[in-house]
């Protein structure tokens, strides 16, 4: 059997619709979103839906009545495609059965002044940050289709209604639909005032919708990126110098280039070789063959214990950033009659998308064109045409869905080393595959850190002051060193701010100081799913825990006392607390109740969890309570599979996740070594979507915050063991 | 050079025979519904039946392979796409990014063909795949809703 096409470049070797695709191959049949958008050229067309003229940039109509919604966010999992599409289907009250999505390219977007807005998909954003102009754009739409209607039959248009993509004249009972009229409408001048709807009268948005990509995903007709296939494609397989910042000293191609398949054994930059073959077998199998010789430098010294000394010393030391601050808690901890210390600690993760990094590109001397999973298409443009060494106006990035992304694809590490591959084999389609190991050993972690909480106590066990000194790395100093604040990382503080709708401490202390010792290393830190929020709420939520015990209060009761001025934050606890029965007798097997709250990501949520510790230290969970006050929900269904997947997130980090550094390189390879929450483990989880109304936040990210402090807490009542360093595979659980 | 016999039909496939079967299947017979994740064994997304086991093909060299031995992959688990489980799968919406999935589809499937009502025990045992987006509560909703349609695939 010969190999099969599920891509057909055209002559300029460029993507062709999903129309042509299934004729020529007629085995798969990628649905038309997970391929992109029909014939890109190097004249960027205006439309993707090729011969039909668009209502506008988020809205193409076709004649049989089928309507096409624009996506320039990127679906990995988590729902965003449905959730845009809820939200201009909301204005454009067409019939929900009748629509389909595509992505645009960052190169249209160019095109067109950025008609899209921002491609990011990360920070729990999809939605939030870009609720308002594509309902706007939904809502345009319908106006200018009633208006075109209204014409046709010379009535005015505010006689006229659109319902489920029908249009009536109220006077008269006429009716045409929208494809009858679609082409007349994209014609019509854009209506300068684009009213929304009133919440109350939603009835898309707040609904629980199907997804609108279940069925390829069952299957396995769903095309990914590892998937693509082009005629003479060849397939390269990458391996960077293991100590990040290493070099290349010396190459043995003949130890790889005669095996079966290879066909181009290349350096990548000054630090990575790749081997191209006909097969990923064949190039895995021969670059396992290959012999390099890497220069480390002094990288190559660094392990976990000195970056963990290097924290250590950050914790008292004399200068840091002030993140947060009211009253002097310096003075007030030393003038308190009792004080609690503790230092926390929280290591490196690995993103671990299931689909490992791949991106398939074809670099001519004119153009270079990109098929990949990214969670930034205008991003991943910008790093290939300077990868390419082209315009951003001569490459394009043609989006295929994600098989996870949780911050790794936001970064183009991998696509700036798939261009420099392809460069090499100029017009040639060049697969870059990274194996597990390589992804696993070339991540962007989850940058490490190390807090010392302090409370000065009064008689009474009250908290008079509270220090928060963070030490360890900052991620914008690595990613977006122009973000940087007087070389202050805001950041790091997510979920400590003293204000804002984007991360707010939920609690008011009469004498507070939240600081950050930075202290970077060599490995890369990066966003990973929940970013600064996962330890800011260990640290926090864990130490008021400690606080509470310590003074003999419930941890409850105490965290109320100290959020009275805090009541968003304060209604998800208390529903978290309802639920679960908090301060009733626990369920038969149950031996610990914890509670943990963080805001983040714009969103408010609290969990309560309740465990139990065998003799032999085996954790069970038995039960998870999570609440979400997001504002609005747009897919209350989507939001809990967001808020259970943040759980198998967040869990298995504080189960098993740990990368560990020896000279300079992470140790683990595979899942083996990094393993994660499987099903045997996956406790139940209730979830309470509660949304409050007049914001909009996030619910990709924000539980993940939770749910290890809450597990944490619960551990602690359960076994009276406090555990103040991750993962929990380390660590002793049995009782003392 | 290889003969399998994969969803119902015996293909010649052009590759060395100590390939695994996950790259025979994706490469050469061009199923890439089955899915690499770990490539040893770790995390299922490369699972497909032989003879209606559950095996991971990231392991299993086409070596060890003959056309006697019946290789089912996602693709051929039903001629549309409409057995029990996937049925059951679109009804709860249980994928994520779906990366994981035509794997736990493929492991439930084999669950429920050895085990027609399998308790929370047996999805335990048999359902060791890893999703990171997590889907296991729905994966497992899944599989008892399938369960109870009763199992015709
Ligand atoms: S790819 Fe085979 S078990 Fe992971
Ligand atoms: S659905 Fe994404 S890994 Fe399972």
């Amino acid at each position: 059997m010969a190999p099969l096409d599920n891509v057909a470049p055209s002559r300029r070797l460029l993507l062709k619709g999903a129309a042509a695709g299934a004729v020529l191959f007629g085995f798969h049949l990628p649905p038309r979103q997970a391929l992109g958008q029909a014939a890109p050229s190097a004249q960027v067309p205006a439309s993707p839906a090729a011969q039909v003229p668009e209502i506008n940039a988020w809205v193409v109509i076709h004649p049989d009545d089928r309507v096409v919604l624009r996506m320039a966010r990127s679906e990995m999992g988590q729902g965003t495609r449905t959730g845009l599409a809820q939200m201009i289907a909301e204005e454009l009250h067409c019939d929900w059965s009748k629509i389909s999505t595509e992505y645009v390219t960052p190169g249209q977007s160019l095109a067109r002044n950025r008609a899209w807005g921002a491609f990011l998909t990360a920070g729990s954003q999809g939605i939030r940050n870009s609720q308002d102009y594509v309902r706007k754009g939904g809502a345009a739409a319908r106006i200018m289709l009633v208006e075109a209607a209204a014409a046709r039959w010379g009535v005015p248009a505010a006689e006229c209604s659109a319902k489920d993509s029908v249009i009536t004249h109220g006077p008269t009972g006429r009716t045409l639909r929208y494809g009858e009229v679609a082409a007349d409408a994209a014609k019509l001048t854009p209506p300068a005032e684009v009213p929304l709807k009133d919440p109350s009268d939603w009835t898309v948005i707040n609904t629980s919708k199907p997804r609108l990509d279940t069925a390829a995903k069952t299957t396995g007709s769903l095309i990914y990126g590892s998937d693509l296939k082009m005629p003479g494609m060849l397939v390269a397989v990458p391996r960077r110098c293991p100590v990040f910042g290493g070099t290349v000293r010396s190459v043995d191609r003949a130890s790889a280039a005669s095996m079966p398949g290879v066909r181009h054994v290349l350096q990548v930059g000054d630090g990575a070789v790749a081997v191209v073959a006909d097969t990923f077998w064949q190039a895995k199998t021969a670059l396992d063959a290959l012999k390099v010789e890497w220069e480390v430098g002094e990288n190559g010294k660094v392990s976990s214990a000195t970056i963990d000394a290097t924290l250590t010393e950050g914790l008292d030391a004399a200068e840091a950033f002030i993140g947060n601050q009211n009253g002097d808690a310096r003075a007030a901890i030393g003038a308190a009659p009792r004080k609690l210390e503790a230092v926390y600690s929280y290591p490196f993760l690995n993103h671990a998308p299931m689909e490992p990094m791949n991106a398939t590109v074809v670099w001519t001397a004119e153009r270079c064109d990109v098929w990949c999973p990214t969670q930034n298409g205008e991003a991943a443009l910008a790093a290939t045409a300077q990868a390419a060494g082209l315009p951003q106006q001569q490459c394009d990035i043609h989006r295929v869905d994600l098989g996870g992304g949780f911050g790794r694809r936001t970064t183009h590490d991998w696509l700036i080393d798939a261009v420099l591959i392809a460069k090499q084999i100029p017009g040639v389609p060049i697969k870059t595959m990274w194996t597990r190991e390589e992804d696993m050993v070339q991540g962007r972690y989850h940058p490490v850190t190390k807090a010392k909480m302090t409370a000065g106590l009064d008689a009474n066990g009250e908290i008079t002051g509270l220090h928060m000194r963070i030490s360890g790395q900052s991620i914008l100093s690595f990613v977006f060193p122009n973000a940087l604040q007087a070389g202050r990382d805001p950041v790091v503080f997510q979920g400590l701010n003293a204000g804002g709708a984007e991360g707010q401490i939920g609690y008011s202390f009469p004498n507070l100081l939240i600081d950050h010792a930075m202290r970077n290393t060599h490995v890369p830190p990066h966003f990973w799913r929940g970013v600064n929020h996962n330890q800011n709420a260990i640290y926090l939520e864990c130490f008021l825990d400690e606080v509470a015990h310590a003074t003999g209060q419930d941890p409850l009761a105490l965290r109320r006392k100290l959020m009275a001025n805090h009541p968003k934050h304060l209604g998800v606890l208390n529903a978290v607390a309802e639920r679960i029965g908090w301060g009733g007798p626990l369920p038969e097997g149950v031996q610990g109740r914890g509670i943990a709250q963080q805001m983040g990501f714009g969103s408010y949520v609290a969990a309560a969890a309740d465990v139990s510790v065998s003799d032999q230290g085996v954790l069970r969970i038995h039960r998870i309570v999570a609440a979400t006050d997001c504002g609005y929900a747009v897919n209350p269904q989507q939001i809990e599979m967001q808020v259970e997947g943040s759980f198998v997130y967040g869990l298995s980090a504080l189960l098993y996740g740990e990368c560990t550094v020896k000279d300079g390189a992470i140790e683990q390879t595979n899942f083996d070594t990094y393993n994660m929450l499987r099903m045997d483990e996956m406790p139940k989880v209730e979830t309470i979507v509660m949304p409050s109304g007049g914001f909009w936040g996030g619910v990709g990210e924000p539980t993940i915050m939770v749910a290890a402090p809450a597990v944490l807490n619960a551990i602690f009542a359960a076994t009276g063991k406090r555990i103040r360093t991750v993962p929990l595979k380390d660590q002793d659980l049995r009782r003392a | 050079m290889a003969k399998l016999n994969v969803n119902g039909a015996v293909v010649e496939l052009d590759v060395a025979t100590e390939t695994p079967l996950l790259w025979a299947l994706r490469d050469q017979a061009g199923l890439t519904g089955t899915k690499y994740g770990c490539g040893i064994a770790a995390c299922g997304a490369c699972t497909v039946h032989i003879d209606g086991q559950a095996i991971r093909s990231c392991i299993t060299p086409v070596s060890a392979l003959d056309e006697s031995q019946k290789i089912v992959t996602i693709e051929g688990l039903s001629p549309d796409g409409n057995h029990p489980v996937q049925v059951a799968w679109r009804e709860l919406d249980v994928p994520q990014c779906g990366f994981c999935q035509s794997g736990m589809i493929m492991a439930a499937a084999a669950l429920l063909a050895q085990t027609p009502r399998p308790t929370d025990e047996d999805i335990n045992v048999a359902m060791s795949n890893i999703c990171r987006c997590g889907t296991y509560n729905r994966v497992r909703a899944g599989i008892h809703k399938a369960a109870a349609g009763g199992i015709t695939g």
